[in-house]
């Protein structure tokens, strides 16, 4: 049974110039598709990877995902309620305690003027439940100490302040848990840390998570199932060991190729052709055909289906 | 690596940086020393906060008061520079050191077209006429792999992609042929497709050219792709420094190795990562004697007190009491 169902889910968003400009210039309305029939299943205690470069759309599903934005089409499912279903408020009280987010910027997300306890308590006291003793508890659980809830958020560096997000994240009990790009601010032994403590909140509490990042040795170090994104579209799902085994879209095994490594020193890398199209104008057919080594007429006519390969899913004409 | 070491292009010897503050003389870099020959890239690397752009800054001679270098020599080509005058570093900068940042919005001017800057550029180093720097830039876009060069050079900062817009900051630094460039995070802002292009093109140029390179970084992936020597900093100082495959397959400092296997990649299939305990001291709170006694598993009591330990402790390799070594695990 999948803890988070997303069914087709797209997003666009009006670009156009004012009403003005478009009479005077004789312009339509311009919309940029940043999400664009995304499917996928989070299965309860899972975690669920989505890479994708920037502009490929993964910050608008997390988005869409903790009701941040309401999605153009499809459906998000969340323990079986749907965030923007205005008919039930009690089931969406419900699930606003269920679902939180980690965001990328640990500078940004603390509000600078308020202690560290009244941060981490702020989703309990906003639907009036018991704080007492709740910051410094969490403060613990994450690696900081008690003492630590009656400072100011400047009084830390940025792996303990991500790690106080964490504690924010954590009190309201969710169940599901969107990570935003949670460790791409932080340096890499700070992110060992950070990860490491993320993998252990998610056994000892059985958390869910959304796991949202550019790069792929972290999503492949922290994710069960991985969907790559590419101008917002899923173009390959698969099992974590799979994906990166036996990657089949051409794009994914271009993202793996150039993908700087450590263990290959002085590699030449095959430099990758071209750079990610116009979202606004998106080509008809295959967003990666004019990329595309293995590129045919077909591809930039018609769009490839979402298909099913082994335990791979491939939106290609053309993989195998 | 067959780089000329004994003429380097870019020498510091202990270079420090001191910052006067309230709170007492900060050296967020503290006695630097190193040399990077024609045509060699070496990589810098180390979190935010190791002084690796204060590094890079101290030897374009962009310091911010209230930092400045309160000792040590940097000489280019074998003359000194740390002494020149603002007037005289002007002029050194862009002609013979060049730099590349991470966001190459702010090295554009985004009201100036791509060709003016790279015609003012040339100008101002070169003695060429109005055409003739036109052609010249035409060719350095074209060098640079921006399709159309012709047509492109009329365009706008912000008509550009942000892999273009790194490729014309390359173009526009490599169109004065310095000898040497600094490039301080060059891809950070990047995706990786366009990061690989960058770096691709990076290291043809150099090679190419003969230009040292001074590659700042906190990837690591980018210096094993990249480099050809690699300079690990840890709170201001040098921890390690060598040929790439050597620090990276048996580093010594264990500041480096911890690094090294903190990253996902390293710990490929393992449930968790290797984590160094703690985070790097601040620069108003560093320790007696070595920086990284407080994290490292293999610190002694002469590590925590006295004078920190130079390179010199492990003979120019390492700077540790204990460097790790490798021969002794395996034999």
């Amino acid at each position: 049974m999948s803890y988070v169902t997303v069914k087709d889910l797209s997003r666009r968003f009006d670009v156009s110039k004012p009403w003005l400009n478009r009479v005077i210039e004789r312009r339509k309305k311009a919309f940029l598709t940043a999400v664009d029939d995304v499917s996928f299943e989070i299965p309860e205690k899972g975690v669920y990877g989505l890479v994708g470069e920037s502009g490929s759309g993964k910050s608008t599903i997390g988005r869409m995902l903790v009701g941040l934005l309401p999605p153009s089409e499809g459906s998000v499912q969340i323990g079986g309620i749907d965030p923007f279903d205005q008919h039930d408020p009690d089931a969406q009280a419900h699930l606003r305690s269920d679902v939180q987010m980690i965001f990328q910027d640990p500078y940004a997300s603390l509000n600078p003027r308020w202690r560290v306890r009244d941060i981490i308590v702020e989703p309990v006291v906003a639907r009036g439940g018991e704080t007492r003793g709740l910051a410094e508890q969490l403060l613990e659980q994450v690696g900081l100490s008690a003492e630590d809830a009656a400072k100011f958020p400047h009084e830390f560096s940025g792996g303990q302040r991500q790690r106080i997000c964490i504690a924010r994240a954590l009190s309201s009990r969710p169940k599901l848990i969107v990570c935003d790009e949670p460790t791409s601010a932080l340096d890499v032994s700070v992110q060992a840390q950070v990860l490491n403590l993320m993998s252990d909140l998610r056994e000892e509490l059985g958390l869910t998570y959304l796991f949202i990042s550019h790069d792929l040795t972290v999503v492949r170090h922290m994710c069960d199932r991985i969907g790559v994104l590419y101008l917002g579209r899923i173009v390959e799902e698969a099992d974590s060991e799979q994906l990166f085994a036996a990657p089949k879209h051409p794009y994914t095994q271009m993202l793996l190729e150039v993908a700087p490594r450590i263990d290959e020193i002085g590699r030449e890398v095959p430099e990758p052709v071209g750079e990610i199209p116009d979202p606004i104008n998106r080509p008809p057919g295959c967003a990666y055909a004019q990329r595309c080594p293995i590129a045919q007429p077909i591809c930039s006519s018609q769009r490839p289906e979402f298909r099913k390969l082994g335990g791979t899913s491939v939106a290609c004409h053309f993989a195998d | 690596m067959g780089h000329d070491l004994a003429n380097p292009v870019l020498s510091l010897r202990d270079l420090t940086v001191e910052i006067k503050t309230r709170r007492g003389l900060l050296k967020p870099v503290d006695g630097v020393s190193f040399d990077i020959a024609p045509g060699e890239i070496l990589g810098i690397v180390g979190e935010s906060g190791a002084g690796k752009s204060m590094t890079g800054n101290a030897v374009i001679g962009l310091l911010d008061p209230p930092a400045r270098i309160a000792g040590g020599e940097v000489r280019l080509a074998g003359q000194r520079i740390d002494t020149l005058s603002s007037e005289e570093m002007r002029r050194l900068r862009g002609k013979q050191i060049g730099m590349i940042f991470q966001d190459p919005l702010t090295s554009l001017n985004p009201l100036l077209r791509i060709g003016d800057q790279l015609t003012e550029t040339i100008r101002t180093h070169l003695d060429l006429g109005a055409n003739a720097a036109r052609e010249r830039a035409i060719a350095a876009l074209d060098e640079v792999g921006i399709p159309a060069a012709e047509e492109r050079i009329n365009s706008y900062p912000h008509e550009f992609s942000g892999g273009m817009r790194q490729r014309a900051v390359i173009a526009l630094t490599l169109c004065a042929e310095p000898s040497l460039v600094i490039a301080d995070e060059p891809t950070t802002a990047l995706d990786v497709s366009v990061q690989a292009q960058i770096i691709a093109l990076l290291k043809r140029l150099c090679r190419q050219r003969g230009v040292a390179v001074m590659l700042i970084t906190h990837d690591i992936g980018v210096i094993a792709e990249a480099a050809d020597r690699i300079a690990v900093m840890y709170a201001g100082r040098m921890a390690e420094i060598g040929d790439v495959a050597e620090v990276l397959r048996r580093p010594r400092h264990p500041y480096a190795d911890g690094l090294l296997s903190s990253t996902p990649a390293a710990s490929a299939g393992q449930a968790r990562l290797r984590q160094i305990p703690g985070a790097m001291p601040r620069l108003t709170a560093l320790p007696e004697g070595c920086a990284f006694a407080a994290r490292c598993e293999r610190a002694q009591d002469r590590c925590r007190q006295g004078a920190a330990p130079r390179l010199e402790a492990d003979n120019g390799r390492t700077a540790c009491w204990f460097p790790i070594q490798h021969g002794e695990v395996e034999a």
